[in-house]
C-alpha cells in the first residue's frame, strides 16, 4: 500500500516550471548574444533575453518572499550529514535497485545532495548572473561610474561565467529528476504535487531517524 | 448685329475671367502663394534680379558681373575673401600644418601648383592661372560660381573664367560650348543648391565622385534611399542647410573635423562655438526615441559615429568612386603614339594614358577607423619612407576616449611620383597644354621638373612611384533608418568592426579560455549522466528489487 503526500504547493510548481523555461529561454537566447549560435538574430536575441530577464528577477521576487513568508527556506539549510549516503546511492545503489536513502517528509522535501546544490543555485549562480545582468543591462547608465578595471569585458565575462554554471546545473538536475523510483516519479511529482511513499518506507514524519534517512 | 456680337464678346470675356479668376483663386488657396509669371521659377526671395537695372548688362567678362553685384551687395566680396574657398590656403587649427589646396598633396591629381589654369576653375575667382594672381581684387571675386541658378560653366583651362565666346571643348574633341549668357545668369541669381556647390565638390579629383565617394552628381536629385535629407522628393535640403554659413565663411571642413559631438541640439538662438555641420547639431546625441531598443542605440552613440551605422554604404547613387589609382602606369601609347583609355563592363575608364591605372568602387562598403577630427598631412617637404606605403593623411583618434569615434571611411590606394633622392612626394605639371605637361607629352621628367619649379620644393631630377593611401571620412549619403545597419553587421566575429579597437562587442568579442572551461564543464556533464544514464537502463534487470518495490 503506497500513500500520496501533497509535496508540491501550486505556486512552487509554477514557479519551478515558469522558472525552467525561462531559464532554458535565456540560455539560448543568451548563447546567440555571446556567438555560440545563430538560430536566432543578435537583435530578436537581445529582446527577448532582456524580456525574459525582467520576468525571473520578477519571478525570484515572489519566489523569495514567499519563501519567507512560508518558512520554506528552511528546506535549504544545509547538512553534511550522511551525504556520503546520498552519494554512495546515486554511485552505486541505484544500479542494483537499493532503495532510495532518503525519506521525503513535508518537513524535509529535499536531500542533503539536494539542499546543497540548491542552495548553490541560490546563493551563488543566481546572485552571480542577476548582479552581472542588471550591470549588464544598465550598463549605458552605469558607464563611468563604476570602478576603474570594471569593464564590459569584466562584467560580460562574469555573466557569461553564471550561464555555465547554471547550463551545467541544468544538465544534471534534468538527469537527476528520473531518478526517482520510476523514471517519470519525480516529474509527475512536479507536475502534480503528489509524491508516493511507499510502504516499506518509515512513516513520514515519524522522526524516527534524523536527517530523514534510512537507517 | 454688332451689337449682339460685341455682347457675345462680352459674355465669352466675363466667362474666361470667372474661370481665370476662380483658377487663380484655386492656386493661391492651394499653394498659399501665386504661382511666379511663366518661365520663372517661384522664389521666396524679397529681390527680382530680373528688375535690378545694375544687372541689365551688357556684360563682357565675369568681372563686370561682380562689379554690379558688389555696387549693392557692398561687403560680399571682403567676406568671401577672408574664406578658404578664395585663399585656398588654410592653416590647420589643430596641427598648425599650413594646408589648402594651394599647398595640399593627394593621391588622385596630386596637387595644385604649376596646374592653375585647369584646376582654378573651381576657385571662386576669375584669372587665378599663376603665383601673380592679385589676392586683393574684389572684382576678381565670382559671385556666379555658387550663386547662379543653371546655364554657368567655368571650364578647365579658362583660369575660373567661364567661356565668353563659342569655343570648342575639350579641345579637339569636336564638341562645342556657347558663349556664356552673363546677362542671363546675373539676373537669375538665387541662393547656393547641390548642383552649384557640386560643380567642384562632386568632381574632386578630376571626375564626378572621383575622390570622396559620398559627394557626387547622384545628390542632384538623390532619391530618400541614397540621402534620406536632401532626397529630393523629401526634405530636399542643399548642403548649406547643414553647412550653414555665415558671412561666407562655410561650416565644416574635412580638415578640421568635428569628431565627437556629445550634445543635444543647438537650439535657434543659441550662442555656440559648435559646427552647425555634425548629426548631433540637429539631432542631438541620443536622437533614438522610446525604451529598451532605442536607448541602446543611443548608448551606441557613445563608441560609435552616427555616420557608421548610418551610412551603410557610400557611391551608392550609380556613380563609382575612385579606390585606387596608379600613375606608374601613366604615359602607354597606341603604336601610332596616341594617347588612350581602356574602359570596364560598365563603360566606366580603367585606364586613361594621361592618369594611368584606376580601381573604381561603387556600393562600398566603408573601413571603419577611432577618429578624434585630427588629420595631419603629408606635406610637398615632408620626409617619406619607401619602403612602405606612404600615409599621405593620418587620421588620430584614441581607441574608447571621450573625443573620438568609430568612423566610417573610404580608404584609397594611389601610386605616385616621389623624388628618390630627397625622398618627398611630387607634385608633376600635368593639365596646361605646353612643352612640359604630361597630358601633352607623356614625359615624367619634364612634368616633374615643371611642377617642383612651380611648388619650389627642391628636385634632384630622380623620381620613383610610390605606393600611397588617404583616408576619406564618409559622412554624407545618410541613408533613411530603416536602410540603417542591424546589429548582426558588427555583433558577430566577423563584422565589420572585425579588428576594431577600444570596444568591447558580444558576439564579436569572448573569453575563449572560460568559452572552453565553461562548454567543457557542460560536455562533462553530459557525458556523465549520459555514462550514469546508460549504466542503469543497461543493469535494470539485476536490480534486486526490479526497480519497482
Amino acid at each position: 500500500m503506497s500513500e500520496r503526500i501533497y509535496l508540491f504547493t501550486r505556486f512552487e510548481r509554477f514557479w519551478h516550471w515558469a522558472q525552467a523555461a525561462l531559464i532554458i529561454t535565456l540560455l539560448f537566447t543568451g548563447f546567440a548574444i555571446h556567438g555560440s549560435h545563430s538560430l536566432i538574430g543578435f537583435r530578436k536575441a537581445v529582446e527577448v533575453h532582456e524580456i525574459a530577464a525582467w520576468l525571473l528577477i520578477g519571478l525570484w521576487v515572489l519566489a523569495i518572499f514567499w519563501h519567507f513568508t512560508t518558512g520554506a527556506w528552511r528546506h535549504y539549510i544545509p547538512t553534511a550529514q550522511n551525504i556520503d549516503r546520498m552519494v554512495r546511492y546515486y554511485a552505486y545503489g541505484i544500479f542494483i535497485g537499493a532503495p532510495h536513502p532518503y525519506m521525503v517528509t513535508l518537513e524535509r522535501k529535499h536531500n542533503p545532495l539536494q539542499r546543497l546544490a540548491y542552495l548553490g543555485v541560490k546563493l551563488v549562480i543566481n546572485p552571480l548572473i542577476w548582479v552581472s545582468g542588471l550591470v549588464y543591462l544598465f550598463w549605458g547608465s552605469l558607464y563611468g561610474k563604476l570602478p576603474a578595471g570594471l569593464g564590459l569585458e569584466q562584467v560580460a565575462t562574469l555573466h557569461t561565467l553564471g550561464a555555465f554554471l547554471m547550463l551545467a546545473f541544468l544538465i544534471v538536475h534534468m538527469y537527476l529528476a528520473t531518478a526517482g523510483h520510476t523514471v517519470l516519479a519525480h516529474i509527475k511529482a512536479m507536475v502534480t504535487g503528489w509524491e508516493d511513499v511507499h510502504e516499506d518506507s518509515p512513516a513520514p514524519g515519524a522522526g524516527a531517524r534524523p536527517q530523514g534517512l534510512r537507517s | 448685329m454688332d451689337t449682339t456680337r460685341s455682347g457675345w464678346r462680352g459674355l465669352a470675356g466675363a466667362v474666361l475671367m470667372l474661370a481665370a479668376s476662380t483658377f487663380a483663386c484655386a492656386a493661391v488657396e492651394a499653394g498659399g502663394t501665386v504661382a511666379a509669371p511663366a518661365g520663372k521659377p517661384a522664389s521666396k526671395s524679397t529681390a527680382d534680379h530680373s528688375r535690378f537695372k545694375e544687372l541689365q548688362g551688357p556684360f563682357k567678362t565675369g568681372e563686370d558681373v561682380t562689379r554690379a553685384c558688389l555696387s549693392c551687395h557692398t561687403e560680399a566680396a571682403r567676406q568671401v575673401m577672408g574664406t578658404r574657398h578664395w585663399t585656398w590656403e588654410y592653416v590647420n587649427p589643430d596641427t598648425g600644418q599650413k594646408l589648402g589646396k594651394k599647398t595640399m598633396l593627394n593621391g588622385f591629381c596630386i596637387g595644385d601648383r604649376s596646374n592653375e589654369a585647369f584646376c582654378q576653375s573651381c576657385h571662386i575667382g576669375y584669372g587665378w592661372k599663376d603665383a601673380s594672381f592679385d589676392f586683393t581684387a574684389e572684382d576678381k571675386v565670382d559671385c556666379l560660381a555658387c550663386h547662379n541658378t543653371g546655364d554657368y560653366r567655368k571650364l578647365a583651362g579658362l583660369a575660373g573664367h567661364p567661356p565668353y565666346q563659342r569655343m570648342e571643348f575639350p579641345a579637339k574633341s569636336g564638341k562645342f560650348v556657347e558663349a556664356t549668357d552673363l546677362v542671363k545668369v546675373a539676373q537669375s541669381v538665387g541662393p547656393t543648391s547641390r548642383r552649384t556647390c557640386g560643380t567642384c565638390h562632386y568632381f574632386g579629383g578630376g571626375g564626378d565622385g572621383v575622390k570622396h565617394g559620398d559627394l557626387d552628381t547622384s545628390l542632384n536629385k538623390p532619391s530618400r534611399e541614397l540621402d534620406v535629407h536632401m532626397a529630393a522628393d523629401g526634405l530636399n535640403f542643399t548642403c548649406a542647410t547643414c553647412h550653414k554659413s555665415d558671412q561666407h565663411k562655410v561650416a565644416g571642413s574635412r580638415i578640421s573635423m568635428t569628431g565627437a559631438d556629445p550634445h543635444g541640439a543647438i537650439v535657434r538662438g543659441e550662442k555656440t562655438d559648435r559646427n552647425p555641420a555634425t548629426c548631433q547639431a540637429c539631432h542631438g546625441d541620443r536622437p533614438h526615441k522610446g525604451t529598451g531598443h532605442a536607448q541602446r542605440l543611443n548608448d551606441h552613440a557613445r563608441a560609435l559615429a552616427c555616420q557608421t551605422c548610418h551610412i551603410p554604404e557610400f557611391a551608392r547613387g550609380g556613380v563609382p568612386t575612385k579606390m585606387g589609382w596608379d600613375w606608374s602606369t601613366a604615359g602607354k601609347l597606341t603604336p601610332e603614339g596616341k594617347p588612350f583609355q581602356l574602359k570596364d563592363e560598365h563603360d566606366h575608364v580603367i585606364y586613361d594614358s594621361k592618369k594611368g591605372d584606376f580601381k573604381l568602387g561603387q556600393n562600398v562598403r566603408p573601413d571603419y577607423v577611432w577618429f578624434n577630427g585630427k588629420v595631419t598631412y603629408t606635406q610637398p617637404d615632408t620626409k617619406i619612407d619607401p619602403n612602405t606605403r606612404v600615409a599621405i593623411n593620418t587620421f588620430h583618434g584614441t581607441p574608447g576616449a571621450a573625443d573620438s569615434r568609430i568612423w566610417p571611411v573610404k580608404t584609397f590606394h594611389g601610386k605616385q611620383p616621389y623624388d628618390t633622392e630627397h625622398l618627398t612626394l611630387l607634385v608633376p605639371h600635368t593639365a596646361t597644354p605646353d612643352e612640359t605637361a604630361f597630358w601633352y607629352n607623356f614625359d615624367w621628367a619634364k612634368a616633374l621638373k615643371t611642377g617642383a619649379e612651380a611648388t619650389g620644393a627642391p628636385y634632384s631630377g630622380k623620381f620613383g612611384f610610390v605606393p600611397t593611401s588617404m583616408l576619406w571620412p564618409i559622412t554624407h549619403m545618410v541613408a533613411p533608418k530603416e536602410k540603417a545597419l542591424g546589429c548582426m553587421q558588427c555583433h558577430t566575429a566577423d563584422g565589420r568592426l572585425a579588428g576594431v579597437p577600444g570596444v568591447w562587442m558580444p558576439g564579436r568579442d569572448r573569453n575563449e579560455l572560460l568559452d572552453r572551461i565553461g562548454f567543457g564543464l557542460a560536455g562533462l556533464m553530459l557525458l556523465g549522466v549520459v555514462g550514469h544514464g546508460g549504466m542503469r537502463f543497461l543493469l535494470r534487470n539485476k536490480r534486486t528489487h526490479g526497480g519497482e518495490h
